[in-house]
This record gives structure tokens, C-alpha cells and sequence, in this order.
């Protein structure tokens, strides 16, 4: 079989996005949430707040490191697999790199020592607010990165003059139409992978009969906050894709598996969606619904596949991918709100709910990489939408030399992914053997 | 003169001021990698929480350069990346597995800690090599061929004697007692090998680069570089001298200019990169691209520019601010 640099280069670097975005996902919402670990101590003195946070900041340290240097090979990964892709809109995308490097990327690295080593080298204050800086820093640089991302899905604010992207308004290039969703969307998913993850954990170290105080608070806090967000979400994630359907309508056709143009679609549950017959295989589908959920009304029509003569996303992927992401957010819904009910009228959760927890750790993991998923693979074959296809941009590394990397790329994410989640899990049972007492830090935190 | 000609120029400045710091502050936490396999069991802890609080914040610097190269010279970035194809993989291999062994190395299970360890010293050497070997292919405008390659080799040795010069200098001016004695040793054994370095790829290099041969055999340029080996052969002999007297000393309890070390390399490594960047400098890409034709329009680059000029102030002033946190001796990391 003959190897297509650009298929080689393309899966290189969905592994390599793929492998970063997990950490990040993590990074942001886990540094708001060690404030709030900290500014209840702050306000309660109650030791149990410090032990939490003393104990989530480890996994804090751990996934920041990892989101960094997957992050330094993502900035290269422009210049050695899409060339062609600042040639072209190097004038929008390089501003915006640039902005969040110099505005977040800096901010987040230098505060970050501080946080973690200088508790007993700076005041309280200066603590806190090196904190607020950390988790400032993460989402800051989500924001410019999914500003960048967002404009490459739609386009606006821009003229393009002998085949080169030119501004003609930052504002619109910075608030295109699905900024605000996307945005949203991604900073709720960090929102809810942290609230399980962290549910998980200490549902894991309930279960070992470690019991602790800082234990419950870490658990109630985390099955409260997902019970709040997950709702959010799946709102937000319906008004995105309405959005979508305005200005990529071949993506939700895509998603919901729509060849033909139809009024009063019915909504697809399962199916194989087959690009050789142009039909799906093995159906099941509820009348009239898709119609009912993205255009408001039972006979709305919706725009089939087949409609898109210049080529449309590979249907399967994108449908199945959509598929995930939301069974996962059913999946949290009913996890969420049962557990919170339980630690409501209980108290604590029973022991099957302990298990379902530790199950769905690393739930938010799945959804986010499916969304991702639909998303950039429900773009092609375009890169940057209507401006400039994924083909276009490669690069001629030759084929071989992509291989060599990429297969070295995927060894090392495999095993630095069973790392990181077994000493996750390691770092829980060790902390059941040392936290028995109340920290022993604590007159020195207060100072 | 006019926005086009100076924005390329200060763009270029930017990104050598960014690479240079890159490679003095990311350097010593290389180094101290480097150096990481020669040390006693009980000293590695130590070493390593000298770096702790700001390696993440060196490797920014890098993050910065690429950046600018990405943004403000997008013709070049694609050229010069898709011909360093491989030892760039290669260093971020290498970035991968020490930023990452940092963390696990103390956190997993206590009987993995010397495979983490050895992770940790692995990356960072494979890194400095690779960056050296980038540097060598970069200078020789990525000519193929055995010479080209070997003398991008010997520039791959050369700056890994360089960075562990820095992390020894590092580890005097940072810790105490044995350890401190021992990074006296392995100073003085990388000075040697950087000297070396220097010297090598000073004559080599206009052997294999007609242009860069050009520009420092003619007068006035010629009187005008004179300085650089002329200063940079009076810190190399300081060094030579220092370390032994820093020895006894040290050996005496006695502290004082302990910071010599790492100051001498740093002016070694500032007036190498003078001089390299002088050469090249206005090529962006040798024989192929000078700066002007790799540059991206005016108006993006002013939109940074202004970015720029009021965040990097910023910047600089806070990365004082965490060194003068962790001033002085490295205590033991924790994150109490
Ligand atoms: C929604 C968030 C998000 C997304 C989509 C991306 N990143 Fe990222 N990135 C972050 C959110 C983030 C972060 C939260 O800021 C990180 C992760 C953990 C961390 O330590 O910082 C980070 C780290 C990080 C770093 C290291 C920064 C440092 O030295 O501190 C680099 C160079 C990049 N990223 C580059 C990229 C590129 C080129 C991306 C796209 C192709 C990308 N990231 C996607
Ligand atoms: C963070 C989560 C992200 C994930 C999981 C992700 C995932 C992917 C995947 C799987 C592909 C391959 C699609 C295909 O070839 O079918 C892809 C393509 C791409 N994405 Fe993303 N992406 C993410 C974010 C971003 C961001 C923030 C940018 C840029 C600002 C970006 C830029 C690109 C580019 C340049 C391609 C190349 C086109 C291609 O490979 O087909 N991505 N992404
Ligand atoms: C259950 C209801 C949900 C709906 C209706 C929904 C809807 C969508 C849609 C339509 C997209 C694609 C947007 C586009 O490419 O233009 C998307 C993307 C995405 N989804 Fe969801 N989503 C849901 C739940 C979730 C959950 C639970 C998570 C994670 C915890 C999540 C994470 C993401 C991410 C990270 C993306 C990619 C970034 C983006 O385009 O916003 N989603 N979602």
C-alpha cells in the first residue's frame, strides 16, 4: 500500500492535538477549583479545605507538565505538517498565537512556580493571587486558542488579496459567529471532566474506607458543581449546533446522518452510515425529530448530504463521534443528579454509586475528545472553512519520515497515559496512608 | 525608511533576543539534566529542586521563538522546520520525557523513581543534542552531505558541553556542601569540552558557510568582530583560573563568588550568539530567504508589535519577581 504523506500527516497530527487536549481540559477548570479549595480555607480555616487542596494540587502539577510539553510539540507541529497554512492565513492565525503566548503561555508558567514551591516564600496573599493567575493563565489561553480555532470553522472579518488572508476587522475576526459557543461549550466540558475526575477520585478513596473530611468536601463539591453544569451544557450544546447548522450545515448533516434534503426528518439513534449507497444501514430513528430539535419545528427541512456537490465530511466518523459525546452527556446527567440526590437526603453515596463514580473518572476525557472529533473532522476536507482545504496546506516531508515519527509519537503518549492515570490513582491510595492526621502545615499556611 | 523594511528587522531581533534567552535560562535546566547521571543518589533530589520552580517558564522562552518564527516569517517557518524535520521530533522527544519525568519521578511509585530519573537525564540530553545538531544544519543552510553533517554533529556535542557548563555553574551558585564540590568538578571538565566546542565551530564555520567567510574576512567587519573571541578567551581563562581557587575555597566553607561560574558562561554564550547572529543575520534562511522576502505584511506584525511592547516589559518584570522568590540556596521542593 502506497503511504500518503497527508493522511500521515493528518493522523499525526489528530494524535498529537488529541494526546494535548486532555491535559489542558484538565489544567483549566482543576485551577479555579484549587481557589475555591483555597479561599474556603481561607474564609473557614477549616484544615479539611487545605488537605484537599494539598492533595488535588499534586494531580494539578502532574497535569500541567504534561499539557506543557504536548503543548511546546503542538506549536511546531504548524510549520512541520501545514506549511501552507500560515502561508495563507499566517496573518489572522500569527497574531493570535502570538497574543496568547505573550499573554497567557508566560503568565501561567512563571505563577505556576510559585504556587507550587513558594507557599512558605510568599505571603498568603501573594499565594492566592499567584493562583488566580495559574487558572487565569489556562483560560486565557483557551480563549485565544479557540478564538483561532472558532475563525477557522467561520471565517469573518477578513479580505483575501492574491491568495493571502488580510484583516479587515479584528473584531470580527475575534468574535466570529461560533466563538461564543464553542468557547462556552469548552470551558463547561473542562468544567465537568474536572468535577469527575475529581468525583472519581475521591469516590475511589471512599470506597478504600479512607473517609477523611477533605475526602467529603473534594466529593460533595465536585458531584454538586457536575449536577450544575451538566444541564448547562447540553443546552449550550444544542443552541452550538443550531449555530452550526447556520453556517456548516454539511457538519449537522454530517451528525445526524442526512442524505437526502427532508422536511420533517426523523432523528437518527443508531445507524452505519454507508458513503457507497449514500444511505444508513440498520437504522433506528424516531419520526420528525431531528426537524423538531434543530429547526423548531416538525416539518422543518433539513439539508441532506447529498446536496453538497464539492464534497462533504466523512459521514461515519462525524456521526459516531457526535453519538459518543452526547451518550456520554446522558451517561453524566443521570450520574450526576443521582449522586447528588443521594449525598443530599444521605449524606454519602452507596456503595454502587461509589463504583459508578470511579467508573465514569475519566468521563469528560471521552466527551471532549469526541467533540473534538466532530468538530475538526466535520470541517474537511476544508481547513480553514471555504478558504483553504486541509491538502492544500501540507507539507512535503516525505512519507516515510512522518511514519518513523508519528509511530515514536504514539508509543510515548501510550505510555505516558498509563502513567499519568496510574499514578493518579496511586497518588489516591497513598494519600488514605498519610492524611489520617490533620496537616501538619497548617500554622505555617496561615501565617 | 519604511514600516516594511524596519518591522522584519526589529521581528528578527525579537526572535534572537527570545532564542538567546531561551537558550541561557533553558540551558542550565538541560544542563543539570545532563549532568543528572553523574551525581550521588541522595544529591538528585537536590539538583532537581534547583530547577523545579522555573524550568516550565525557560521552556516558554522557546515556545516565544518558534512563535515569532511562526508568525512574524511564516515563508520561513515552513522551510526551515520541514528541513529540521527529524531532530526536531527529536527534541521534543526529548522535551517530552524530562518535563514530564519532573513530576513522575517523585510522584509514582517510589521503585520507579530511578527509571524517571534516568528519563529525566536521557531527555535532557537528547534534547541539547538535538538543539546543537538543529544549529549546525541551520548554519550550513541544510546542505546534504557527510561534511555538513559532521560538523552539525560536532555543534550537537559542542552546545551540550555549553548547557552543562551552564547547570554546573547553576548548581555552584544554588547548593551547598558536596553537591556544590562536585559541580566545581564537572565545570571544570565542561569547560574544556566547550572551549573546544567554541574554537571548533569557530574555524569550521567559515570553512563550510563562503557567505558567513565573506562577511567576517573583510575590513571593517573584521575589526568589528575582533572583540568577541578577543573577550570571549578572557572568560574562558577566568574560568579555567576560578574553579580551582572556587575548589579550595568551597572546600574551606567559603561561599563567596559563587556566582562567577555561571556568569562567565553566560558571556560566553551571549557573545557566540552575537557573533552567530551577526553572520547570518540579514539571511533568515542561508542562500535562500533574507528576512524581508520571509516576512509576513506590515499589519500583522504591528498588531504583535504593539502587543508586544507593552506584555514583554510585563513579562520580564514578573520573571524577576519568581527568581527573586526563590533567591538563594534551593531548599528541598515541596508544596507546603
Ligand atoms: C482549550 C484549550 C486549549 C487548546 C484547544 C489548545 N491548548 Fe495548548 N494549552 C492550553 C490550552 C489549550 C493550556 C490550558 O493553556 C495549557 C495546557 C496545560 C497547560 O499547562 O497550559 C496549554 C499548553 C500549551 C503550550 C505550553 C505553554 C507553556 O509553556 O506553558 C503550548 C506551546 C500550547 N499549549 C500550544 C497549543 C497549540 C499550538 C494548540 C492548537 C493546535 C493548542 N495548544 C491547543
Ligand atoms: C483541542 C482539541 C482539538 C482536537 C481534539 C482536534 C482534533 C483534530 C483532529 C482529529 C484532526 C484531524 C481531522 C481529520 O483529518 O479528519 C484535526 C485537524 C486539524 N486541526 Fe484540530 N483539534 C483540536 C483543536 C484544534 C485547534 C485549537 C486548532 C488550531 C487553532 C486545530 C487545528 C487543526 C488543523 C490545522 C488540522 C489539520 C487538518 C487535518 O488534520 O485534517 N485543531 N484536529
Ligand atoms: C449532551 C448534549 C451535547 C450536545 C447537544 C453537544 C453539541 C455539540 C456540537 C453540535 C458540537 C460541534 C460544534 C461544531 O463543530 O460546530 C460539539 C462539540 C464539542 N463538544 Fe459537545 N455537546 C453535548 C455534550 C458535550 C459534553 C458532555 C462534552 C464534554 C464534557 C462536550 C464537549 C464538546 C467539545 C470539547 C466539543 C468541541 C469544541 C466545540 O466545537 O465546541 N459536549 N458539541
Amino acid at each position: 500500500m502506497e503511504l500518503d504523506p497527508l493522511v500521515l500527516a493528518r493522523i499525526q497530527f489528530g494524535a498529537n492535538i488529541t494526546f494535548h487536549i486532555l491535559f489542558p481540559t484538565i489544567s483549566i477548570a482543576m485551577g479555579w477549583m484549587l481557589l475555591f479549595f483555597k479561599l474556603r480555607f481561607n474564609k473557614t480555616r477549616d484544615a479539611a479545605w487545605m488537605d484537599a487542596y494539598g492533595f488535588w494540587v499534586k494531580v494539578f502539577a502532574l497535569t500541567f507538565a504534561l499539557g506543557v510539553v504536548s503543548g511546546i510539540t503542538m506549536s511546531f507541529q504548524f510549520g512541520t505538517n501545514w506549511p501552507g497554512y500560515m502561508q495563507t492565513v499566517g496573518n489572522i492565525a500569527g497574531p493570535l498565537l502570538a497574543y496568547e503566548v505573550l499573554t497567557a503561555f508566560f503568565l501561567e508558567a512563571t505563577f505556576l512556580g510559585i504556587m507550587l514551591f513558594g507557599q512558605k516564600r510568599v505571603s498568603n496573599r501573594v499565594h492566592t493571587l499567584a493562583t488566580v493567575l495559574v487558572a487565569g493563565g489556562t483560560t486565557v489561553s483557551a480563549f485565544w486558542i479557540i478564538v483561532l480555532n472558532s475563525w477557522m470553522q467561520t471565517p469573518t472579518g477578513f479580505e483575501m488579496i492574491n491568495g493571502q488572508a488580510h484583516v479587515t476587522s479584528w473584531l470580527e475576526v475575534i468574535f466570529n459567529p461560533s466563538m461564543p459557543y464553542r468557547l462556552t461549550h469548552m470551558l463547561l466540558a473542562s468544567g465537568l471532566t474536572v468535577s469527575f475526575l475529581i468525583a472519581g477520585l475521591s469516590a475511589y478513596r471512599w470506597l478504600r474506607g479512607d473517609r477523611v473530611p477533605a475526602v467529603t468536601k473534594a466529593l460533595k463539591s465536585s458531584v454538586f458543581l457536575a449536577a450544575f453544569l451538566i444541564p448547562v451544557q447540553i443546552f449550550v450544546g444544542d443552541q452550538h449546533g443550531l449555530n452550526t447548522l447556520h453556517h456548516q450545515p454539511e457538519k449537522i448533516a454530517a451528525v445526524e446522518g442526512v442524505w437526502q434534503t427532508e422536511k420533517g426528518a426523523p432523528l437518527t439513534l443508531f445507524a452505519i452510515p454507508n458513503e457507497e449507497t449514500r444511505t444508513n444501514d440498520y437504522a433506528i430513528t424516531v419520526p420528525k425529530l431531528a426537524s423538531l430539535v434543530l429547526t423548531h419545528s416538525l416539518d422543518g427541512e433539513l439539508k441532506g448530504l447529498n446536496e453538497f456537490k464539492d464534497g462533504h465530511p466523512p459521514v461515519a466518523k462525524v456521526f459516531w463521534s457526535f453519538r459518543v459525546m452526547v451518550g456520554m452527556g446522558m451517561l453524566m446527567l443521570a450520574t450526576a443528579w443521582l449522586a447528588a440526590w443521594q449525598l443530599k437526603k444521605r449524606g454519602e453515596p452507596a456503595a454502587w454509586m461509589q463504583r459508578l463514580l470511579i467508573a465514569m473518572t475519566f468521563s469528560g476525557w471521552i466527551a471532549t475528545v469526541a467533540g473534538w472529533y466532530v468538530t475538526e473532522m466535520g470541517r474537511q476536507p476544508w481547513l480553514v472553512y471555504g478558504v483553504l482545504t486541509t491538502a492544500e496546506a501540507a507539507s512535503k516531508v516525505p512519507a516515510p519520515m512522518i511514519l518513523t515519527t508519528l509511530i515514536m509519537y504514539l508509543a510515548l503518549y501510550v505510555v505516558l497515559l498509563l502513567s499519568y492515570v496510574s499514578v493518579v490513582f496511586y497518588l489516591a491510595r497513598k494519600a488514605g496512608k498519610t492524611v489520617a492526621q490533620p496537616s501538619a502545615n497548617l500554622k505555617e499556611v496561615t501565617a | 525608511m519604511t514600516a516594511a523594511y524596519w518591522l522584519p528587522v526589529i521581528f528578527a531581533g525579537l526572535m534572537a533576543l527570545a532564542i538567546l534567552i531561551y537558550v541561557i535560562l533553558d540551558g542550565y535546566d538541560l544542563g543539570v539534566g545532563v549532568l543528572l547521571p553523574f551525581a550521588e543518589e541522595d544529591d538528585k533530589d537536590m539538583m532537581i529542586a534547583s530547577i523545579g520552580p522555573f524550568w516550565d517558564a525557560n521552556e516558554t522562552w522557546l515556545v516565544l521563538g518558534v512563535g515569532l518564527l511562526l508568525t512574524a516569517f511564516p515563508m520561513a517557518h515552513g522551510v526551515i522546520l520541514g528541513a529540521l524535520y527529524l531532530p526536531v521530533a527529536l527534541m521534543l522527544l526529548g522535551l517530552i520525557l524530562r518535563g514530564v519525568a519532573f513530576d513522575f519521578r517523585v510522584k509514582a511509585h517510589a521503585d520507579h523513581k530511578p527509571w524517571w530519573n534516568a528519563a529525566f537525564a536521557a531527555g535532557s540530553l537528547l534534547a541539547s543534542l538535538s538543539q546543537g545538531v538543529m544549529l549546525g544544519r541551520y548554519l550550513t543552510g541544510f546542505e546534504p552531505g557527510a561534511a555538513a553533517w559532521g560538523f552539525s554533529l560536532l555543534t550537537g556535542v559542542g552546545l551540550t558541553a555549553a548547557y552543562a557548563l551552564l547547570g554546573a555553574g547553576w548548581l555552584i551558585m544554588k547548593t551547598e556542601g558536596r553537591l556544590q564540590a562536585r559541580a566545581i568538578g564537572w565545570a571544570r571538565h565542561s569547560v574544556a569540552g566547550a572551549a573546544l566546542a567554541v574554537v571548533a565551530v569557530s574555524v569550521i564555520t567559515p570553512l563550510v558557510s563562503q557567505r558567513i567567510a565573506e562577511k567576517w574576512f573583510v575590513l571593517p567587519d573584521f575589526l568589528l568582530l575582533l572583540p568577541l573571541p578577543l573577550i570571549s578567551l578572557a572568560l574562558f581563562v577566568t574560568l579555567a583560573m576560578a574553579l580551582p581557587r572556587l575548589a579550595r575555597r568551597q572546600a574551606a566553607g567559603n561561599d563567596s563568588f559563587c556566582w562567577l561560574p555561571f556568569a562567565c558562561t553566560v558571556g560566553i554564550v551571549v557573545l557566540a550568539f552575537w557573533g552567530l547572529a551577526y553572520s547570518v543575520f540579514p539571511q533568515l534562511v542561508i542562500d535562500q530567504l533574507d528576512i524581508w522576502q520571509a516576512a509576513s505584511s506590515p499589519e500583522a506584525l504591528k498588531v504583535i508589535l504593539a502587543g508586544a511592547a507593552v506584555v514583554l516589559p510585563t513579562i520580564l518584570g514578573y520573571t524577576v519577581f519568581a527568581y527573586r522568590v526563590f533567591w538563594g540556596k534551593a531548599h528541598a521542593l515541596t508544596y507546603q
